[in-house]
């Protein structure tokens, strides 16, 4: 069964196309798939726990996997004690070591 | 150890986009962890190793070149290709019609031209395939 790694670039306050990802991952999920999300650039300004309506919530309650890049939101001045719980500080590397991964599907969006 | 290579498909040109650095930065995990890395670099994506880019000064701040340390993607580039020389191997391939179409043919040495098939052999041969389109 192939993993499948969702790349979040886009600012879910700007671009109402974060929903296509949520509704992927969570389709994916539901069928058991093992699904992780990198959130990258202005993705990462989901994160907050103060950030109402985020969707990272529900996708974290589903089962997905959080992860974040620790360059993007420090670029951003998100601190680690800013981030909703689920989500994971992570770093370039490990979206690497998730893409060499055999059977992983990976989609940037 | 089983040998590992990584392809990625670019296509947003120089300093429009956070999506050339995070592709750079991509590529540069991936070879320091000894993965190959094809990267085919489709539309605008074909300016980045162009050879005519030039840092600049900045006169709103008063900054000299020096001072500026402005970063370029051929520079950028020029160091992956060096890094990548070997093994790992970090092969970029220009489209050539798209490098035609935009005059972009004076590329940092390593780069190569090629077309979508190449894209196409690199992505069968990979362990996996990772396209970063424009918004």
């Amino acid at each position: 069964m192939p993993k499948y790694l969702l790349i979040e670039s886009r600012d879910p306050f700007e671009s109402r196309d974060t929903a296509f990802l949520e509704q992927t991952a969570t389709a994916l999920r539901q069928r058991g798939h093992e699904v992780v999300v990198f959130l990258v650039q202005n993705g990462v300004l989901a994160v907050r726990k103060n950030a109402l309506g985020s969707y990272l919530s529900r996708l974290a309650s589903a089962g997905v996997i959080l992860l974040a890049d620790d360059f993007s939101l420090h670029e951003r001045g998100i601190q680690p004690a800013e981030l909703q719980p689920g989500i994971q500080r992570s770093d370039i590397g490990a979206l690497v070591d998730a893409l060499a991964q055999e059977k992983t599907k990976a989609i940037w969006h | 150890m089983t040998e590992r290579t990584l392809t990625l498909a670019l296509m947003d040109p120089p300093y429009e986009s956070a999506n050339s650095t995070t592709a750079l930065r991509i590529i540069s995990a991936a070879l320091q962890k000894g993965i190959h890395v094809n990267v085919f670099a489709y539309e605008g994506a074909v300016c980045l190793p162009l050879k005519d880019q030039m840092p600049h000064a900045n006169p709103v701040k008063g900054t000299t070149v020096e001072q500026e340390e402005h970063p370029t993607t051929r520079a950028l580039i020029t160091s992956l290709l060096q890094i990548g020389d070997g093994s790992p191997l970090l092969n970029w391939v220009n489209c050539g019609l798209c490098v035609d179409e935009r005059g972009a043919g004076n590329v940092v040495d390593g780069v190569k031209r090629g077309s979508p098939a190449d894209f196409f052999k690199m992505a069968q041969e990979s362990t996996n395939t990772l396209v970063i389109p424009t918004k």
